[in-house]
C-alpha cells in the first residue's frame, strides 16, 4: 500500500472522508449560489423572449436541468450501489442512500415544471407521451428505492438490499424507456444533442449551462452533507465520532 | 441439478395443493377486481371492449403482486430457505423451480380464466386468443421480475405494500406489451411486433431475475 504514490483508498474511510466532505460541501454551496443568481438573473431578464413559445418557455432553465439531473444521479446511485456492493465497502453504500432523496426531488421538480410548462404550450397539464411517463416512472424508482431503504432497520441489509434494487432499476431503464416510446410519442425532439449541436439561441444555451452547474453544486453540496449526517447517525459508536461530537460540545 | 429443479416443483405444487385456498383467492382476486371495472365505468358495450385489454391486464398483475408475498414467506419462516443457500445446487436453478411452481399455481389459473373474463367485455374470438397468448408470456415474466422484490422484502414490516411499491415499476414494460398486443389485434394492427417483444422480455427476465432474486435472498437471509 505504502509503495503506491496515491492512497486510492484514503477516503474510503467514513473517519478520513467526513472532514473532506465538510469542505465540500461548504464550497459546492458557495458555488451554488453565486450560479444559481447569475442563472436566475440572465434567465428572466438576459434571455430574450422566444419567438413561438413567448415568456413562458423560460420554466425550462430549471426544467431542463432539473431533468437531466434526476437521470444522471440515478445512474450515479447505481454506481455507488453496484461498487458498494462488490467491494463490500460502507461509505459508498452511504452515497447511494444519501443521493436518493436529492434524485427523488429533481424528478418531482423536473415533472412539475414539465407540467407548467405542458398548460400555456399544450394547453394540457399532462400528456401520456413518452418523455413524461418515464420519468414519472424513474420517480416511483426512486420511492421504491427510499422506502425499501426506510422499511430494513439493519442498515447494512438496507444498503445491499437498496443496491440491488437501485441494479434493477438501472438495466430496467432502457427498456421502460424504450416501451414507453413506442408506446406513445409526443413530446418534442431533444433540443439539446451532442452531436447536432445545439437549435437554441446562444444566449439561451449558456443560461442553461449555468443553471446545470447550478444544479450540480446544489446537488453536490446537498447530498454531501446528507452523507455527512448519516455518516455520524451509523458510527455514532466509533472514538472519533464521539471525540468530533464532544469536542464541539 | 435438474432433478433438484424437478422436486422442487412437485414439492411447491403438493404444498400448494393442500393449502387450496391461497390459490382461489388469488384467483378470484382477478375476476373480482375485473368485474368491478363495468360497476364502475358503465355497461356502455363500445367502452368497455376498448378498455378491456387493459382492464384484464392491469388486474393480472395486481393480482400476481398480491401472491408475491407467499413466495418466499413460508420457507423464510420454517428455515427450509436456510437450507436451499446452503444446497450444493446453484441458487439460480432453485429460485427459477420456485418461480416456476408459483406461476403455475397463481399465473396459470390467471390465463386459463381470462377468456371468461373477455367474454364479459364483448371481445372477439381472435382477440381472446391474442388475450391468451399475451397472459401465457408475460405473467411468468411477471412472476420472474415480481420475485426480485419478494426477496427483497423478506420478512419486513408491510412487507405486501412495498413489494408492490418496487415491483410495479419495473413490470410496466410488461403490461404496455401485453395490453398493446391485444388492442393491435381488435384495431386490426397485426399483434405480432408486440408479442415478439413480449416473448424478448420474457426471455431476459428468465436470465437475469433468478440471478438479482438470488442475490437478494442471499442479502435478506442473513
Amino acid at each position: 500500500m505504502s509503495t503506491r504514490l496515491i492512497n486510492w483508498f484514503k477516503f474510503s474511510s467514513p473517519a478520513t472522508f467526513y472532514p473532506l466532505a465538510g469542505r465540500i460541501v461548504t464550497w459546492s454551496a458557495v458555488v451554488a449560489v453565486v450560479l444559481l443568481a447569475i442563472g436566475l438573473y440572465m434567465s428572466f431578464f438576459v434571455a430574450p423572449t422566444d419567438y413561438k413559445q413567448g415568456e413562458g418557455y423560460r420554466i425550462i432553465f430549471v426544467h431542463v436541468p432539473a431533468s437531466w439531473m434526476s437521470m444522471f444521479i440515478y445512474v450515479v446511485m447505481a454506481a455507488w450501489s453496484g461498487i458498494g456492493l462488490v467491494f463490500n465497502t460502507r461509505l459508498s453504500s452511504m452515497m447511494a442512500q444519501a443521493l436518493a432523496p436529492t434524485g427523488a426531488l429533481f424528478a418531482f421538480l423536473a415533472l412539475w415544471t414539465g407540467a407548467f410548462w405542458g398548460k400555456p404550450m399544450w394547453g394540457t397539464w399532462w400528456v401520456w407521451d413518452a418523455r413524461l411517463t418515464s420519468e414519472l416512472i424513474l420517480l416511483f424508482l426512486y420511492i421504491g428505492f427510499i422506502a425499501l431503504q426506510g422499511a430494513i432497520d439493519d442498515p447494512r441489509r438496507a444498503d445491499r438490499a437498496g443496491a440491488i434494487l437501485a441494479l434493477v432499476g438501472v438495466v430496467n431503464i432502457p427498456i421502460i424507456y424504450f416501451s414507453v416510446k413506442w408506446w406513445n410519442t409526443l413530446h418534442q425532439g431533444a433540443s439539446v444533442t451532442i452531436t447536432k449541436g445545439s437549435s437554441m439561441g446562444q444566449v439561451m444555451l449558456v443560461t442553461m449551462l449555468i443553471m446545470v452547474f447550478a444544479f450540480w453544486a446544489y446537488a453536490i453540496a446537498v447530498s454531501l452533507a446528507r452523507v455527512r449526517a448519516i455518516i455520524l447517525e451509523r458510527e455514532k459508536e466509533t472514538t472519533w465520532v464521539r471525540e468530533l461530537v464532544g469536542g464541539a460540545r | 441439478m435438474f432433478d433438484a429443479f424437478l422436486t422442487l416443483v412437485r414439492r411447491d405444487l403438493v404444498l400448494a395443493m393442500r393449502r387450496r385456498s391461497d390459490v382461489f383467492s388469488t384467483l378470484f382476486f382477478f375476476v373480482i377486481v375485473v368485474s368491478l371495472f363495468p360497476l364502475g365505468i358503465g355497461p356502455e358495450m363500445n367502452t368497455l371492449r376498448l378498455i378491456a385489454p387493459g382492464v384484464v391486464w392491469v388486474a393480472a398483475l395486481l393480482a400476481s403482486m398480491l401472491a408475491l408475498e407467499r413466495l418466499f414467506a413460508a420457507d423464510h419462516d420454517d428455515g427450509t430457505l436456510e437450507q436451499m443457500l446452503l444446497a450444493p445446487q446453484p441458487l439460480f436453478v432453485l429460485v427459477l423451480a420456485k418461480v416456476a411452481a408459483h406461476w403455475l399455481v397463481t399465473g396459470l389459473p390467471l390465463v386459463l380464466i381470462a377468456p371468461l373474463l373477455g367474454l364479459q367485455y364483448d371481445l372477439s374470438a381472435q382477440a381472446l386468443q391474442v388475450l391468451v397468448v399475451s397472459l401465457l408470456l408475460g405473467t411468468p415474466a411477471l412472476s420472474l421480475i415480481g420475485a426480485i422484490g419478494a426477496a427483497l422484502t423478506l420478512g419486513l414490516r408491510g412487507g405486501g405494500v412495498l413489494v408492490s411499491l418496487l415491483v410495479l415499476p419495473l413490470c410496466i414494460p410488461v403490461l404496455i406489451f401485453g395490453a398493446g398486443a391485444v388492442e393491435a389485434n381488435v384495431s386490426g394492427l397485426g399483434e405480432q411486433g408486440h408479442l415478439s417483444l413480449l416473448g424478448a422480455i420474457l426471455v431476459l427476465a428468465a436470465l437475469f431475475a433468478p440471478l438479482a432474486t438470488a442475490a437478494a435472498l442471499r442479502v435478506s437471509a442473513e
